[in-house]
């Protein structure tokens, strides 16, 4: 068969890791390749490879069987390789036509910009290949599902044979998910290639022909997808047999811990991100909240934890009042916190493993006296027991800074903070996003051993089978307000899903 | 191991210690000033040996040695370690405090206001004043603070205003005391002066006094609150990372206003020690001292830490003593303002270092990695 | 009525050199970079256009003196911002830093040069500065006036504009497209060098008649403080550019009015700064500021 792509023998490093070692990928023409493996590695930056953002240390690349140099993104695109990133590259406040435009604006014969003709183009595009976006509305303005259509439209506008799509399925729904696997099969039926970035299994499974696993930076094996099974691709991805339930006893579960009733939070801008959201959190059980990023759960957790102020509602925590209680306030109080994004508030990347073990309480015993004294061989002895616990790698014990270890201690650190504290309910945001499968297996114990020694825990995740597994009962959030909380047992992933979505179930009570 | 591998780490180690690069952007910021006094014609070796006269009092050329030149040395150091450990401690909080001028213009102010009207009781006179200029200097201080935390106002542009503020302010209030005329009011009573027999008496009659003590004592202060007091660890979680200082509960608009509050003090104490001490009277100020300004460079040059400021403070003490010595010998002062300039932008290579080792262990690894 | 009518050519005097230099730095930081250096870079463009001027006024050249030192002031700018460009964009400098160790040297520079050529700390006096035309009001009004619209048919209506303008918003999506980011912001910051080095010209040149350490006194800074007060956009810039230049106006404007002469000249001094701080509390946007302002790019997976 005609490759389409082929790379062979690449190798890149970055400052301190080998991020593609010796790596080959043999992509067939008009097919959907996918590219499988855990974060870390070696994917995406294969793919920056191949799109002209890096360049490799050594290596060949040949496109329809002829040796290219990809110097550059300008390269790639005449080569008629296109990227629909992960994080978007739009830019907010240029419309839906100026951002497919960028950089190969039509101008008229003085030089000046001709925005408008590049929108009929744009329609045109849009109607052939079924993506829908108002080519004058503003990138900001358009939801997420629509600004990833752009993103695909940029590719188009560029004649792009060969679309890299690097985890697109990240920020979507489960409806807009099966929206775009429609979308994939379009181009490919319109003759393109497809290579697809991606560490979720059951994609693999429902639009690849073929996929390419790498781990570490090292090639695998490449299978056809109709021949293996999730299990097996789970463990070449690994490297080891996975396991993929928890086992969970069952739930003992006692009073009322935490209650928010009717709460209303809106985000930086005046937008009302969460509206009248009413939830109830028992000792000893996990309730989990399913929805796409993006509606409402960061700001539920912010007007919760006091990161953000309350506009209306009330939240009790053990029957006191705490809704405009300061934060402080409410962790003394008892309220844990294991925030979504563990760089920006979980910990202080210059500060060692023991003073970001104590952020939380360095000013009482028996970390501070009577006149603000410090006593710092007690916070270290304290969290060098942490850290013997809880297995945390550190390469200088508990003065290692917390900025340069894995994110995968990272996030023990915070959780051996937090269970330290020994709260009466925590907050847990995305408690695995982006580690690795050992790391992920760990954290989920622990949370479930919170669980069982009577904490009431409230899970925001934007991994479903995370909520299936974890949790005692699941709420799922849409824009803002519940649609509908069941016991884990009542219900099913495709009918969350669909309440993700936005639908409310027949029959569900809140 | 190959005596290439050894050359290699040592000098790795000698550009990640920070030490060692301040050392390397003051001596590259003195190579490129003798380069530009030896274009324009003038002898580098008498712009040395100002310097050097500056520093031990020895006269080169003449062989004749003064000790007033030390005491004027140290005694200029002390407002420049002060403005410096201003912006350090800011710095620390993760504030850029430009207006360690305006804050030391409205402590020296103060000061001069306590020290002609206050009441005449040793001891007491002088020290009713300092705590004013401090206290005036916290104000400022806290105000730019809280305006920065709670209403997002870059304190970069609004600290420079309040430094013009802050002269033209002087000026109107000191026109108003006691024998004022363009430039000077009436002399101080003996009991608002910060001179120390002592030390006039072992350095030729030089300026230096009792600030040098108060000096000491506000680094001692400084280290001690930073390092050993839970309000120390508090202002360091807020200027390493504002937000999950917020998250655990650390009261954010809190620190930020205290720290700048408190880098107020130490700009608005160098003005107070300034005024009463170097002076026998009053300033009208036509112009800016500058010390609040070099204050910036002499905390960059220390990498705010307590020890770094106080040697670059020393350094730009030196320098400032030297520049009268320069002129004499026909090089213009102001070589010693291009020099604190290009110190200020050589720190940019800090950045550059961290830039140049990443790449250097990226290429260690790429050699691994092909060698397999 | 008339006497408002007949402060405006002063108000023009006084608002160009810092609308020009504003421009400058809405350009630089829309293209991502801080320039808190424009204030030394107003002081060395207008030394060298003083020091330029003085020495070809003595051999008699005339008229043309007064234009070749513009533009020398000018060029002089933008050479000494190519340092700030360095730094921040090469070697990823804290651009507040990098600015403020500008304004340091560009202090020690001019009045070193000054020592050096006129063996005083100010440049000479020269006899004659630039002329204004039968209403009264100075070329520099004119010269503001051409740059505040090219900067915004630039900015807005051609291709090179629209690359600026992502390369301070979203650098990373510039680069994906092929947008050379860095050869962008060099150009940005070299022409608010440029433009700053040309203020500082005019203001030398048409408000006093030697370059000393006091000419620019902030100047710089309100115009950057004008920048974020217009919210980053001409037609903004050019209002705030206005108010705090009638602020400063004013000092020369109250001698028209018989009941503010009794208040000392100070007062007057002072206002331009106070009305800019109370702008700056009031209208604090720092919600327009090009998203990726005043940080460093850096190639690599955002």
């Amino acid at each position: 068969m005609e490759h389409a792509i082929e790379m062979i023998g690449i190798t890149k490093t970055f400052p301190g890791v080998v991020a593609n070692d010796k790596v080959t990928l043999q992509v067939a023409d008009n097919e959907i390749h996918a590219l499988l493996g855990e974060n870390g590695a070696g994917k995406s930056t294969l793919m920056s490879i191949l799109f002209g953002a890096y360049n490799a240390d050594s290596g060949t690349i040949r496109i329809h069987g002829k040796d290219v140099d990809i110097k550059d993104p300008n390269v790639a695109t005449e080569l008629g390789i296109g990227m629909v990133h992960q994080h978007f590259k739009l830019v907010h406040n240029y419309s839906v036509t100026e951002n497919i435009v960028l950089g190969m604006e039509p101008r008229n014969r003085f030089g000046i910009l001709n925005i408008g003709q590049a929108e009929k183009r744009v329609a045109q595009l849009s109607d052939t290949y079924g993506l829908q976006v108002d080519p004058t509305a503003l990138v900001e303005d358009i939801t997420v599902g629509a600004q990833q259509r752009v993103e695909i439209l940029k590719t188009l506008y560029r004649n792009a044979n060969i679309i890299i799509f690097d985890e697109p399925t990240a920020v979507l729904t489960p409806q807009e998910i099966d929206e775009l696997m429609q979308i994939i099969r379009r181009l490919k039926a319109e003759g393109k290639t497809i290579v697809l970035i991606t560490h979720k299994l059951k994609e693999i499974k429902a639009v690849a022909d073929r996929c390419t696993v790498l781990r570490r930076g090292k090639y695998i094996g490449t299978v056809d997808v109709e021949d293996v099974s999730e299990q097996q691709l789970a463990e070449m991805m690994v490297g080891r047999a996975v396991q993929f339930e928890i086992e969970k006893s069952p739930a003992q579960i006692g009073e009322v811990v935490l209650s928010i009733q009717n709460l209303s939070v809106a985000d930086q801008n005046g937008h009302v991100k969460v509206r009248d959201l009413s939830v109830e959190v028992h000792r000893g059980e996990i309730v989990g909240i399913a929805g796409v990023d993006g509606n409402g759960q960061t700001e539920l957790l912010y007007g919760i934890s006091g990161l953000s102020p309350v506009s209306s509602g009330t939240i009790l925590l053990n029957g006191e009042d705490i809704t405009h209680a300061t934060i402080r306030k409410r962790i003394e109080l008892g309220l844990g916190h294991i925030p979504e994004d563990r760089q920006k508030h979980g910990l202080i990347s210059d500060f060692s493993i023991s003073e970001n073990c104590v952020l939380k309480n360095y000013y009482k015993a028996p970390y501070s006296n009577a006149y603000g004294l410090l006593d710092q061989t007690k916070m270290a002895e304290d969290a060098q027991a942490l850290i013997e616990q809880f297995d945390i790698r550190a390469g200088q014990g508990s003065r290692t800074a917390a900025g340069s270890l894995s994110g995968g201690n990272q996030q023990k650190t915070i959780v051996a903070r937090e269970i330290h504290l020994s709260p009466h309910a925590m907050l847990v945001a995305q408690p695995t996003r982006g580690l690795d499968v050992g790391a992920i297996e760990y954290i989920r114990q622990r949370i479930l051993a919170e669980r069982d020694k009577g904490r009431a825990i409230l899970l925001i995740s934007f991994e479903l089978d995370e909520i299936m597994n974890l949790c005692d009962r699941i709420a799922t959030i849409s824009k803002g307000s519940i649609v509908g909380i069941f016991a884990q047992h009542e219900v099913t992933e495709r009918e969350i899903g669909m309440m993700m979505a936005g639908s409310k179930r027949d029959g569900g009570n809140g | 191991m190959k005596p290439a591998d050894t050359r290699e780490s040592f000098t790795s180690r000698m550009l990640s210690s920070d030490g060692a690069v301040s050392v390397l952007v003051v001596l590259l910021g003195f190579l490129v000033g003798t380069i530009l006094v030896a274009l324009v014609g003038k002898n580098p070796l008498n712009m040395y040996k100002a310097i050097f006269q500056s520093l031990s009092g020895y006269n080169i050329d003449n062989g004749k040695m003064n000790v007033r030149y030390i005491g004027e040395t140290l005694n200029y150091a002390v407002p420049f370690i002060l403005c410096g450990f201003s912006m350090a401690f800011a710095a620390r909080a993760g504030l850029f405090n430009i207006g360690g001028e305006g804050q030391y213009i409205m402590g020296l102010t103060v000061a001069q206001v306590i020290g002609l009207l206050g009441p005449n009781v040793p001891g007491l006179h002088w020290a009713l004043a300092i705590i004013g200029a401090m206290l005036i200097g916290a104000a400022c201080g806290g105000i730019v603070g809280i305006l920065k935390a709670k209403y997002e106002v870059s304190e970069v542009v609004s600290t420079i205003m309040l430094n013009y503020v802050a002269l033209y302010l002087s000026r109107i209030i000191c026109l108003q005391l006691p024998g004022a005329s363009t430039y000077k009011t009436a002399n101080f009573p003996e009991t608002a002066l910060l001179s120390n027999g002592f030390f006039q008496a072992i350095t030729n009659n030089s300026m230096l006094n009792n600030g040098f003590f108060l000096m000491g004592l506000a680094v001692v202060v400084y280290w001690f609150i930073m390092e050993k007091t839970n309000l120390g660890f508090g202002l360091r979680a807020t200027g390493f990372n504002r937000e999950a200082a917020r998250c655990s509960g650390i009261p954010v608009v809190r620190s930020i206003a205290i720290s700048m509050a408190i880098a107020g003090a130490f700009a608005g104490l160098a003005g107070g020690i300034v005024a009463l001490g170097s002076f026998r009277y009053g300033r009208v100020l036509s112009g800016m001292d500058n010390y609040g300004f070099n204050g910036i460079a002499v905390a960059l040059v220390g990498n705010n830490t307590a020890i770094g400021t106080m040697l670059a403070g020393f350094l730009f003490g030196m320098l400032k003593n030297a520049q009268a010595l320069m002129q004499g010998k026909q090089i213009p002062k102001e070589i010693t303002f291009i020099i604190q300039g290009l110190i200020v932008v050589f720190i940019a290579l800090r950045s550059a270092i961290a830039l140049y080792l990443a790449w250097r262990s990226k290429r260690q690894l790429q050699k691994e990695v092909l060698a397999k | 009525m008339n006497t408002l009518i007949g402060m405006i050519p002063s108000i023009l005097m006084i608002v160009s050199p810092i609308l020009i230099t504003a421009v400058g730095g809405m350009i630089c930081e829309k293209s991502g970079v801080v320039n808190i250096a424009l204030e030394g870079l107003m002081g060395v463009g207008a030394f060298a256009a003083a020091a330029t001027h003085v020495l070809l006024e003595a051999t008699g050249l005339g008229m043309p003196s007064i234009w070749i030192s513009l533009g020398i002031g000018a060029l002089i700018g933008a050479a000494f911002s190519a340092i700030h460009a360095l730094a921040s964009i090469n070697l990823n400098a804290d651009q507040t830093i990098s600015g403020t160790g500008i304004n340091l040297l560009a202090d020690g520079v001019t009045i070193f040069a000054a020592q050096i050529l006129f063996s005083a700390d100010r440049t000479r006096e020269f006899k004659m500065g630039m002329q204004t035309d039968s209403l009264g009001i100075y070329p520099t009004a004119y010269i503001a006036l051409v740059v505040v619209v090219a900067a915004w048919f630039i900015l807005y209506k051609l291709p090179f504009g629209m690359h600026l303008r992502a390369c301070g918003e979203h650098p990373h999506a510039a680069d994906s497209v092929g947008i050379n980011v860095k050869k962008i912001r060099y150009i940005a910051v070299l022409a608010s060098g440029l433009l700053a080095g040309l203020a500082g010209g005019c203001i030398v040149l048409t408000q006093t008649i030697q370059y000393t350490s006091n000419t620019i006194n902030g100047r710089g800074f309100i115009a950057l403080a004008a920048v974020s007060f217009g919210r980053w956009r001409p037609i903004g810039v050019t209002f705030a550019a206005f108010l705090f230049g009638t602020a400063q106006a004013f000092a020369i404007i109250a001698n028209n009015f018989p009941a503010l002469r009794v208040l000392p000249t100070e007062v007057f001094n002072i206002l331009p700064y106070v009305i800019t701080l109370i702008a700056l509390v009031v209208f604090s946007g720092k919600n327009y500021a090009p998203r990726a302002s005043g940080k460093p790019y850096i190639k690599g997976a955002s």
